[in-house]
């Protein structure tokens, strides 16, 4: 008895030393994966052959949900999935599509490729700028829209092209700009 | 919204592609699709013939991959390790269609994704595959919806799980949805990706076909490449050869397609060997008041051509003797009035943001020539610019790094260079001009 006591004592204080030590290097937000994004991505894992490839997937469903990915959602998905924390950061930060800071409420892909080069890209990004007040990469004031260049959208013959969230649209004239966006509050 | 078809056809014998599209341009359901033959290649091969059979078969129709590589879909399912000593391994579907101008993936699998499935199962029982992926870019949201309605409608009807269409071979196939990066679709980052890693090519050899996703054997085919299959099944590999008589060895029909300034941009299925012409009168020609100047014949990562090279075939070979690649097979053609620079300039920034950036002659050499075109584009471009792009796309060429990204990158360069040189040269600054750029009065020396 004598003895168990300061051990139980020792690793209560380890494991509170190791919570400081995750504070300490991002776990900041105190994020934590809902039950239902973790049966989702449970669920992604039984797909292939080991838990790695479901990191992709993982990163979607929590993103889905939260619109962005948090240095907290990096830890938390690399949990479910018992690879490093790095790999993840390493996966998010690869794709174009994950977004490892806070994007508007709608984001906008502008297809910048050829063939919408070739029929009115310039003049269209130019449109949802100056209507927006922003940039390629930028978001608005008021958080509502975020725009981002993007490859090819396979929507040649309507160019050129953009997505609005999960919305495809072509061909957009800088005319149909103000309407257009009017749609998305 | 549903690309323009410039022509229709209800025959299965000339149009393996596309004869089972509705005419309002909906989702063929199962129910439909087998109406019209669909599954049948399926049922027929399992029953009658030997995964020898189907890759023979392949082989005979000379059935050019459709991604843009061009490699025999039959050679390549012939190097596929199988047998006792062989694991089971995966057909994984390139659906990951960025290239550049190219559109036509995504028809396929929005209105027909029956076919791949078809294609895929019969791609499975050839190659000893326990599973079939298909890789899909993020992006494509219609398409996701409607390949798993057809993968739920497959299931439920025993086509897909164990005992295919009631014979011996278990197979089922599993959307994998992509989250951006052109790099995706060359075919060992596609696989570096679908594990869950960043998209880097890998060194080959191993190729995939020898050790692949998870370290097995693995075939990566296109879209439209595997929706190929059901039809050379049912009907022969000499059958599909024909198809393109006289006009092509490639074997078969394509979906071609032409965008720009064009009157009616579109896709059709037409035979191999077809030519820019025929396809560029099909969308109308260009749009009134604009000449043509140049177009790719398949993508961004194919070479410039100029108007008389319309009445060569659409096929590898001769498109390959032109300098350029066949690649996709969809037109992108450019108006009179286009600076070729600043369209090279465009493609190279594409290129240059897409470098997975593993290796260096790619991931620098590409922001370089971006950097160049850029100051010839604006008409500050230095003495020997143009000499430093050109040594700069053969450094990035074929056999320097360990994919075709850059090589590819390099073929619009060069060949934008090589047909406009004189719009290069208006864009360098030359000093000496510019100090007797005040006309000298006469007679004043």
């Amino acid at each position: 008895m004598t003895m168990d006591t300061p051990a139980t004592g020792n690793t209560r204080a380890s494991k509170a030393s190791q919570g400081n030590l995750i504070a300490s290097v991002g776990r900041t937000d105190d994020f934590e994966l809902t039950d239902e994004e973790r049966s989702e991505i449970e669920h992604e894992m039984g797909h292939y052959e080991n838990p790695r490839a479901a990191s992709i997937g993982a990163l979607k469903i929590v993103q889905k949900r939260r619109g962005w990915i948090s240095d907290g959602a990096v830890i938390a998905i690399s949990d479910v999935l018992g690879i490093p924390s790095s790999d993840i950061e390493g996966v998010a930060t690869f794709y174009s599509l994950i977004f490892r800071q806070p994007v508007g409420r709608h984001v906008i892909l502008v297809c910048d490729s050829s063939s919408c080069f070739l029929t009115g890209h310039d003049e269209l990004r130019d449109a949802i700028s100056s209507e927006l007040g922003i940039n390629l990469g930028q978001t608005t004031g008021d958080d509502r829209f975020t725009m981002l260049p993007v490859c090819c959208l396979g929507a040649c013959d309507r160019g050129p092209a953009l997505m609005i969230n999960e919305d495809l649209h072509g061909p957009v004239e800088p005319g149909d700009v103000s309407a257009l966006l009017e749609r998305y509050s | 919204m549903t690309s323009h078809l410039f022509s229709t056809s209800t025959n299965g014998e000339t149009h393996p592609l596309t004869w089972r599209l509705r005419e309002d341009r909906g989702y063929v359901d199962l129910a439909e699709f087998q109406q019209k033959d669909g599954y049948e290649a399926v049922r027929i091969t399992l029953r009658d013939l030997s995964p020898d059979d189907l890759i023979e078969n392949m082989k005979t129709a000379n059935l050019r991959g459709r991604g843009g590589g061009g490699f025999s879909a039959g050679v390549k399912w012939s190097l596929t390790a199988r047998g006792d000593d062989h694991p089971r391994g995966y057909i994984v579907c390139n659906a990951d269609e960025m290239e550049p101008g190219t559109f036509k993936d995504r028809m396929l699998m929005e209105e027909i994704p029956h076919l791949l499935i078809e294609g895929m199962i019969l791609a499975g029982y050839a190659n000893n595959a326990r599973m079939g992926y298909i890789f899909l870019r993020g992006e494509y949201v219609l398409a996701a919806e409607r390949i798993e309605r057809a993968l739920s409608e497959a299931r439920e009807a025993g086509i897909l799980g164990s005992k295919v269409c009631g014979s011996d071979f278990d197979f089922d196939i599993f959307l994998h949805t992509g989250a951006g990066r052109y790099i995706c679709g060359e075919e060992t980052a596609l696989i570096n990706s679908l594990e869950g890693r960043r998209a880097n090519p890998r060194s080959k050899p191993p190729f995939p076909g020898q050790s692949g996703a998870w370290g097995k054997p693995t075939v990566v085919n296109n879209v439209e490449t595997l929706c190929n299959v059901p039809a050379i099944a049912l009907h022969g590999g000499e059958w599909y050869q024909a198809l393109s008589g006289g006009r092509s060895d490639d074997g078969g029909t394509k979906i071609f397609g032409v965008s720009g300034r064009v009157k009616r941009p579109g896709l059709v299925e037409l035979p191999m060997g077809v030519t820019g012409a025929e396809l560029l009168d099909m969308a109308g020609g260009m749009r009134d008041g604009l000449e043509l100047k140049t177009w790719l014949p398949g993508g961004g990562s194919t070479g410039f051509l100029l108007p008389e090279h319309l009445e060569l075939p659409l096929e590898f070979g001769a498109i390959g003797k032109a300098g350029s690649r066949l690649g996709t097979g969809l037109m992108t053609v450019v108006a009179h009035n286009q600076s070729v620079v600043s369209l090279t300039r465009n493609l190279e920034e594409f290129f240059a943001r897409e470098s997975c950036g593993w290796c260096t002659p790619c991931r620098d050499g590409l922001p370089w020539s971006v950097k160049l075109l850029r100051a010839i584009e604006r008409g500050e471009g230095e003495d020997g610019d143009i000499d430093m792009l050109i040594s700069l796309a053969h450094d990035i060429g074929p056999g320097k790094t360990f994919c075709a990204h850059a090589p590819g990158a390099a073929m619009p360069l060069e060949t934008a260079i090589k047909h406009f040189r004189h719009e290069f040269e208006a864009g360098i600054r030359h000093p000496a001009r510019e100090a007797h750029a005040e006309p000298i009065p006469v007679g004043s020396v």
